[in-house]
């Protein structure tokens, strides 16, 4: 049963991962926008599920519709007003959205107040074997999944999805089709965004919410986009995997620091041996 | 918090103008009548949640001596700093702090890794300092004075008695920096001496968030109770991650830092529960003092919630210048003659007396349980001194130390 635990763990530690870097994913491999207020959109998800339910909303609404709605839209002002100007620029996307990174977190403070916040987690808890665990780690893994599945469906098997990939291949191509472009971005963008809201309302009871609950996810999801490589969602998830082993293994038989400094060495050997990510060597065809 | 941007602002605008102007203009606006508190704390970044209700207190203080005339009838200006959660900036603006604004007492650092950073500098500058801070103990520096509660004071009340109530064997989860790191020795230390056995110890980066794995080493060593020394919002995550594994309520969670933050009145009732501290000040504290404290606080500053941290800068604030009116003088060395003659301050947490030799405060200390949502009080102890130094640090034999002491284990 021993085994069964860290099993749990183990898992919990990747679904984490590919839940804080789906929407990074999307947005980065499907756009090549590099978003640095990807962990800012993880913490408007948070507070939208949080002031949702202190206003009343039931908090399974608030999670999966009110959380990624808000964020979604916030995505596309911010493409419409921001990201739209700045397409084939990443330096200066990358500066564009560290400012709204900024911004978002210094009008949380000013609204919302620096202190922590918080939904009590839903579910009980169960036995395994020696330990208790929590069926709300559970629920977080199989959030995770129906999220992958539902993505790799609509990116592979609908004619959305199609022209997206089209139109992130060959803009030009696309736009000869009769394609909005510009539409397809925008779109994209606040799918993505919704994709990191609703992991962010997913993750508040865990974890609360402050201002600056983002920085904390946002350096593992980076690590782990980037070293997935080009082919994002596929690379996120290989990544995922890798990292969130390795570090669960560290923390586990270590301690934090050890599984955190286990991580970030796996990140360099994999950027050192494959310098275009994970898919820039295997899975090449995969999206 | 409002306040908290428009100083940064103007803290931003200061430097700008200061970059802009010759030298000479600063030096004259220093030597003008003001008396200058510099304020270097972090309001933005992930310690916000502690620095920035610092630094509204201290305002709010400040504001109040003003008020009343001044202090000797010279006006007080503070010259505030945002270091941003980066201990590189407080080395940048404790430099600034003391020869730019030539400030004439620095009230400053959230973690005790800040303050070892500035606490040369200022002692070099000749800038008298207050840390305000829950902190891990030994400081003996006679530049410095030290408000918050040490571990002789909280855990050396709250250890035995979680010994006695549930056991010998101990937990202990801790932030990775020196607070986390000499604590967690401070809980071995006390609990050899009371028989008892720390069967386990963790410490955690900053941004550690996931707690599972730790949960489930906790529940492999069992232990009678846990003690934890988490610092930041990060770390806060473990609260829920406790409550949702259903552990909580089968081992008792006790904590040195739980409620700094205002945990108790923003997070849910369902996850606070049970949880025990030690602490010199809660914003529910039954005094006239303390309540017409808050309803003064909330008419100038808004309802934010005072942590026991915020109120230590209040403390602070009076001891110093309690000390500066008995002097007659805001010359360091006159100030600390004062400050070591002997000062006690009757404060919104109690009577708080300087010791002369140590430089830290007897405080009144409170043991509590959060019950549905409030503080209920197990233990209370009145005056409590801050032992770990004593027969160690004697600043009135030898005014040169300049170290930090640890337990002896």
């Amino acid at each position: 049963m021993e085994l069964a635990s860290i099993a749990l763990h183990l898992t919990y530690a990747i679904a984490l991962l590919v839940l804080t870097s789906m929407g990074l994913a999307v947005i980065y491999g499907m756009m090549r926008v590099i978003n640095f207020a990807h962990g800012e959109f993880l913490m408007v998800g948070g507070y939208s599920l949080v002031l949702a339910h202190e206003a009343g909303v039931p908090l399974w609404i608030a999670m999966f519709i009110v959380a990624p709605l808000v964020v979604g839209a916030l995505g596309l002002v911010i493409e419409r007003v921001v990201i739209r100007h700045l397409y084939g620029r990443i330096l200066d996307t990358i500066l564009a959205t560290w400012g709204i990174s900024l911004l978002l977190i210094g009008l949380a403070s000013t609204l919302f107040g620096h202190q922590q916040r918080g939904v009590a987690p839903p579910f009980g808890s169960f036995q395994l074997g020696a330990y208790r665990e929590s069926y709300y780690s559970v629920f977080v893994i199989g959030v995770t999944l129906l999220l992958t599945v539902a993505i790799f469906v609509l990116l592979r098997r609908t004619r959305w999805g199609l022209t997206a990939r089209g139109t992130m291949q060959n803009p030009r191509m696309a736009e000869a089709l009769r394609v909005n472009t510009r539409a397809v971005y925008a779109w994209t963008f606040a799918a993505g965004a919704a994709i990191s809201g609703l992991a962010g309302a997913v993750l508040a009871p865990l974890a609360g919410v402050v201002p600056t609950v983002g920085l904390v996810y946002v350096t593992n999801a980076f690590i782990t986009v980037i070293s997935g490589g080009a082919n994002a969602i596929t690379g996120t998830l290989l990544a995922a995997t890798l990292f969130g082993t390795i570090s669960e293994i560290g923390t586990r038989y270590g301690s934090p620091v050890i599984g955190l400094v286990a991580l970030l060495l796996a990140a360099v050997v994999v950027l050192r041996l494959m310098p275009a990510g994970i898919t820039g060597r295997i899975f090449r065809r995969s999206i | 918090m409002r306040d908290g941007r428009r100083r940064f602002i103007s803290s931003a605008a200061a430097g700008t103008a200061a970059v802009a102007l010759p030298a000479w203009s600063s030096r004259l606006a220093a030597q003008g009548n003001e008396i200058v508190v510099g304020s270097i704390y972090d309001a933005s970044g992930p310690l916000q949640v502690f620095g920035q209700a610092k630094a509204n207190v201290l305002k709010f203080a400040v504001d109040q001596t003003n008020a009343a005339g001044g202090l000797l009838g010279r006006k007080v200006r503070i010259a505030a700093y945002d270091t941003q959660s980066n201990n590189q900036l407080y080395a940048q603006f404790a430099q600034q702090v003391t020869v730019r604004d030539r400030a004439n007492v620095v009230f400053a650092a959230v973690t005790s890794a800040s303050r070892e950073v500035i606490r040369p500098i200022l002692r070099r500058g000749n800038t008298l300092y207050f840390y305000n801070m829950t902190y891990e103990g030994g400081v003996c520096d006679r530049n410095i004075v030290i408000t918050g509660p040490t571990p002789s004071q909280s855990l050396q009340i709250m250890q035995p008695e979680l010994i006695k109530r549930y056991g010998k064997k101990i937990y202990v989860l801790a932030a990775d920096y020196n607070f986390g790191q000499i604590s967690t020795k401070w809980i071995r230390r006390i609990a050899a001496d009371h028989g008892a056995e720390v069967v386990g110890a963790e410490l955690f980066p900053l941004d550690t968030s996931n707690f599972q794995s730790t949960i489930a080493k906790i529940q492999s060593a069992s232990p009678d109770f846990i003690i934890n020394s988490f610092v930041g919002p990060a770390h806060a995550a473990f609260y829920g991650q406790w409550a949702a594994s259903g552990m909580k309520g089968r081992i008792p969670l006790a904590s040195q830092t739980f409620g700094d933050a205002g945990e108790l009145t923003l997070m849910p009732k369902e996850i606070t529960e049970g949880i025990i501290i030690c602490t010199n000040y809660y914003q529910d504290l039954d005094t006239p003092a303390n309540k017409a404290f808050i309803e003064r606080y909330r008419a100038a500053m808004g309802p934010e919630h005072i942590s026991p941290l915020a109120m230590n800068d209040y403390v602070g604030w009076q001891i110093y210048t309690t000390a500066v009116t008995k002097a007659g003088s805001v010359e360091r060395n006159d100030v600390l003659k004062a400050l070591e003659s002997g000062i006690a301050v009757d404060t919104p947490a109690g009577r708080i007396a300087l010791d002369p030799a140590t430089h830290h405060c007897s405080l009144d200390m409170h043991l509590l349980q959060v019950r549905d949502g409030r503080y209920q009080v197990l233990r209370r102890a009145q005056a409590v001194p801050s032992t770990e130094l004593q027969g160690q640090c004697d600043l009135i034999k030898n005014p040169n130390t300049n170290q930090q002491f640890e337990p002896k284990i």
